[in-house]
C-alpha cells in the first residue's frame, strides 16, 4: 500500500543522508521524496512515498523514529490529508499540435510558462496521479522532459505536525 | 572558566563524563589530542596494536563495567580499522563512543592524504554520530555522544574531529554541561501499566509458560529483579547466548541456553509453551530458526524492550511493553503481589514434569574418549572447575563459542563477553583485556580457537607493555571448526578452505616471543594439572593452546528451516 509519510527533523548536516541510509540498509523503497526546511530555519521537513504492507510501514516509522535526528513524523495516508506534487514537463508543440496541447493543458488546470516556436514548457500541481493522467493525455511522442518534485503533503483539519 | 584548546578540552571533557581508560593509536589527524593526552594524567590512554582491538577492548571493558568504552583512532585507516568493532559493538547494543580524527576541515573533499569520510563509513553501524566544526562545540558534543550511547538502547556514536579543530593555538572558555536535553531523543519512560496487566494476566492463567530472556536485561541491570520474577512465578527460563548471567546458570529453574545450539530442554519448551514471555530479545533467526512461521505455534508472545523497532520485527507480538527492563520487571513484580489471580500450579506442575522428562535427554552429554584426545567441551568444564565458576570469559567466534556458552555455566551477568550479533572472530581477546584493565584482581580468560585467535594476537604486545594477565585457552582444533563442521554436515565432507594444520604457528615459542607464558596440553592426563598451573601464573598473561578433538561438532544443532523442537542431537540422532 502506498504511504506518504511526513518527518520533521533537525536541519543538521547528515540528517537527510541517515534517512535515506536507513531505506537502503533496511531494504525499504523509496518512491518520492521532497526536503526543505519549514519556518521554523532549524528543522527540515520531508515527506516520502513508500509502499509495503502493515507491518512493514509500522517498522519504517519505528526506524524513521529511532533516527536521533528525526523530532517528530506522521503517517498522512492515516487520515484526511492533501497531497500535491509540482510538474515541469517540456512538450513538442508545433504546428496543430500547439492548440492540441495548450487544450489538454487547459483541461487538467495546468499553465504554459515558457514556450518557443516547437516547444510549450508547462507547469502543473496536483496529486501524483493526475500528474500521470497529463502525461498519459498528451501521449508519449509529445514528451521531451519531466521534471517533479516528489510528493509534498499536509493533514486536513486541525491536526498539525509542529513542535 | 578555563581557557582550553580543541584538544585539551576534549580530554577534560573525557574526564568530566568519568572515562578511565582510552584505548587508541595515534596518528597524523590526533596528533594535536596525543599531546594534550602527554599532558594530563587524570585518564589511562592503553595504547593497542591494531584499531580494531581498541574498539573490541572498549567492548570488552563495557560489557564488563555497563560504562561506556571509549576510543581513540586517527582519520583515513584508523577510522576504517576500528569499523568492524563498532559494528561489533552495534549489533550487540554496546554503549560506546569512538573518537576519529580527521583531515583538517579545509582538506575535507579532496581525497587529502588519509581521508577517510568516516560519518557516511560508519553511518549503517552507530546509533549516531558527530562531526566537529569548532573547538567549542567539544563539551556539548561530547555531552550528547555520551547521552546517547548510554540511554535507551544503547550503541556506538562517532564523534569526528578535523585536525585543526583541536589546534593548541585555538582556545576557547571551557565549561561542561550539566544536564542535556534533546528535542529529538527522547528516551522510553516507563512500560505502559496496561499492557502490563494484561501481561500479568496472561501469565498466571498461563499453563506452560515459558520466559525468554536476552541482552537487554544484562544491558539494562535488570538481572536481580529477573531472577525474582522467575522465582516467584516458578516458570522455566531460557537465556539466549547474549543473556547468559541474566538468570543463575546453577538454578534448577534454569533451561540452558536456548536457539541454534540450545538445549534440547530449552527449544523443546520455547516450541510447544502457550505463553513467552520474552525480555530484552530480539527474535534473532539464531533463536527463531530461519522460518519465523513455524515459532512457538501455540504461544501468546509477550514482548518486553526498550526499542520499540525491536518489537514485531520478525515474529508478532501479542502483547507489546515499551519500557526500560528494570521499569517493566518492578512494575510486573508490584502486580503480581497485588493480583488475585494467581499461577496456576497445577498446570505448571504437569508442564514442569513434562519438562524434567525432556531433560533427562541430557542433551549436553559429553562422552570421553579412550585414547586420551581431549574433548573441547572438557576443556570447558575443566576451566569452570578450576575458576570456580567466578571468571570473566570472552570468546571469539565458532565451535568455541558455542562450547564455551554451553559448557561454562554463568550464574552471574557480564560475565560472559562475547560477539553474539555481529559474530566477530578476533574479539575475544583484546576484549579479555579490556575486562582485565577493569577489574584487575579478576580472572579473564579468553576462550578462542587457533582461527579466531590469529586475527588479533599482535595484541600479545599490548597486554606484555600493561602486564596484562590475561589466561587464553585456546581450543586448537587445527580447523576452522565450525565451517567446517557446516562443511561435514552440508557440503558432503568437503573441507573448502577450514584447515591449515600444516601452517600453524607454535603457539607457545610465539607466547614466549612476546615476553609471555605458553603451555601445549596435548593428552587427556594432563588437562587438570596443566590448567592448575596456568591459572596458577596470576600474574602473567598464559597462552593454553589445548589441542582437542578435530571431528568434535557443536550439539544440538538446529536443523535448517525447522520449528524450535526440530533438532540435531548428535552425529546419529535428531528429533
Amino acid at each position: 500500500m502506498r504511504r506518504i509519510i511526513s518527518v520533521l527533523m533537525e536541519n543538521e548536516p547528515g540528517a537527510l543522508s541517515r534517512v535515506i541510509g536507513l531505506f537502503s540498509q533496511r531494504n525499504y523503497n523509496i518512491d518520492s521524496l521532497t526536503v526543505a526546511p519549514t519556518e521554523d530555519k532549524s528543522l527540515s521537513r520531508l515527506t516520502l512515498t513508500t509502499s509495503g504492507d502493515e507491518r512493514r510501514i509500522e517498522q519504517i516509522t519505528k526506524h524513521l523514529n529511532k533516527l536521533v535526528d528525526v523530532v517528530k513524523l506522521v503517517d498522512l495516508t492515516e487520515g484526511a490529508h492533501i497531497e500535491r506534487e509540482l510538474m515541469l514537463i517540456k512538450v513538442k508543440a508545433s504546428g496543430t499540435q500547439r492548440a492540441e496541447v495548450k487544450r489538454t493543458t487547459d483541461i487538467f488546470r495546468g499553465q504554459i510558462v515558457d514556450l518557443t516556436n516547437s516547444v510549450f514548457s508547462i507547469q502543473m500541481t496536483g496529486a501524483s496521479d493526475k500528474l500521470d493522467a497529463f502525461i498519459t493525455a498528451l501521449g508519449e511522442n509529445v514528451v521531451l522532459e519531466v521534471a517533479r518534485t516528489g510528493v509534498s503533503g499536509i493533514s486536513r483539519g486541525e491536526k498539525v505536525l509542529a513542535l | 572558566m578555563d581557557q582550553l584548546s580543541g584538544g585539551e578540552a576534549l580530554l577534560r571533557a573525557l574526564h568530566d563524563e568519568g572515562v578511565e581508560f582510552l584505548f587508541g593509536y595515534p596518528g597524523g589527524a590526533v596528533l594535536h589530542i596525543y599531546d594534550a593526552i602527554f599532558n594530563q594524567d587524570k585518564i589511562e590512554h592503553i595504547l593497542v596494536r591494531h584499531e580494531q582491538a581498541a574498539t573490541h577492548a572498549a567492548d570488552g571493558y563495557a560489557r564488563g563495567t555497563g560504562k561506556p568504552g571509549v576510543v581513540l583512532v586517527t582519520s583515513g585507516p584508523g577510522a576504517t580499522n576500528a569499523i568492524t568493532g563498532i559494528a561489533t559493538a552495534y549489533m550487540d547494543s554496546i554503549p560506546m563512543v569512538v573518537i576519529s580524527g580527521q583531515v583538517e576541515s579545509r582538506m575535507i573533499g579532496t581525497d587529502g592524504f588519509q581521508e577517510t569520510d568516516m560519518i557516511g563509513v560508519s553511518r549503517p553501524i552507530v546509533k549516531h554520530s558527530f562531526m566537529v566544526q569548532n573547538p567549542a562545540e567539544i563539551p556539548l558534543i561530547v555531552k550528547k555522544a555520551f547521552h546517547i550511547a548510554t540511554t535507551g538502547r544503547p550503541g556506538p556514536v562517532v564523534i569526528d574531529i578535523p585536525k585543526d579543530v583541536t589546534d593548541p593555538k585555538t582556545k576557547f572558555g571551557y565549561e561542561y554541561p550539566a544536564d542535556i536535553k534533546m528535542r529529538s531523543y527522547a528516551v522510553p519512560a516507563k512500560g505502559h501499566s496496561g499492557q502490563i496487566k494484561k501481561a500479568i494476566d496472561l501469565l498466571m492463567a498461563a499453563k506452560r509458560p515459558v520466559i525468554y530472556a536476552g541482552g537487554g536485561v544484562i544491558q539494562g541491570e535488570g538481572s536481580q529483579l529477573l531472577t525474582e520474577l522467575a522465582r516467584k512465578l516458578g516458570f522455566p527460563i531460557t537465556n539466549t547466548l547474549m543473556g547468559l548471567g541474566a538468570y543463575p546458570a546453577s538454578d534448577e529453574q534454569f533451561l540452558g541456553m536456548l536457539g541454534m545450539h540450545g538445549t534440547y530442554e530449552a527449544n523443546m519448551s520455547m516450541h510447544y509453551s502457550d505463553v513467552l514471555l520474552a525480555i530484552g530479545v530480539r527474535f534473532d533467526d539464531r533463536v527463531t530458526n530461519s522460518d519465523v512461521t513455524k515459532f512457538c505455534p501455540d504461544a501468546t508472545i509477550l514482548h518486553v524492550d526498550i526499542d520499540p523497532a525491536s518489537i514485531s520485527k520478525t515474529v508478532a507480538a501479542d502483547v507489546p511493553i515499551v519500557g526500560s527492563v528494570t521499569s517493566v520487571l518492578e512494575e510486573m513484580l508490584s502486580q503480581i503481589a497485588l493480583a488475585k489471580q494467581k499461577v496456576d500450579e497445577k498446570s505448571l506442575k504437569v508442564w514442569w514434569d513434562q519438562i524434567k522428562h525432556w531433560r533427562e535427554k541430557d542433551s549436553l552429554a559429553v562422552t570421553p574418549s579412550t585414547d586420551g584426545t581431549i574433548k573441547p567441551q572438557e576443556v570447558v568444564q575443566a576451566v569452570f572447575e578450576i575458576t570456580k565458576g567466578d571468571a570473566y570469559v570472552s570468546s571469539d567466534v565458532g565451535q568455541h563459542q558455542m562450547f564455551a556458552a554451553q559448557y561454562y555455566g554463568f550464574d552471574k551477568p557480564r560475565r560472559w563477553i562475547n560477539s553474539g550479533g555481529l559474530g566477530t572472530m578476533g574479539f575475544g581477546f583484546p576484549a579479555a583485556m579490556g575486562i582485565q584493565l577493569a577489574f584487575p584482581d579478576a580472572i579473564s580468560v579468553c576462550i578462542t580457537g587457533e582461527g579466531s585467535f590469529q586475527m588479533n594476537l599482535q595484541e600479545f604486545a599490548t597486554c606484555m607493555q600493561y602486564k596484562l594477565p590475561v589466561k587464553i585457552v585456546c581450543l586448537n582444533n587445527r580447523a576452522l571448526g565450525m565451517v567446517k563442521q557446516w562443511q561435514d554436515m552440508q557440503y558432503g565432507g568437503r573441507h573448502s578452505h577450514s584447515t591449515y594444520e600444516e601452517s600453524l604457528p607454535d603457539f607457545v615459542k610465539l607466547a614466549e616471543a612476546y615476553g609471555h607464558v605458553g603451555i601445549r596440553i596435548e593428552d587427556k592426563s594432563e588437562l587438570d594439572a596443566k590448567l592448575k598451573e596456568a591459572f596458577s601464573l596470576t600474574d602473567k598473561l598464559v597462552f593454553i593452546d589445548v589441542w582437542v578433538d578435530p571431528e568434535e561438532h557443536v550439539y544440538p544443532m538446529a536443523i535448517k528451516g525447522g520449528a524450535m523442537k526440530d533438532m540435531i542431537l548428535s552425529k546419529s540422532e535428531r528429533t
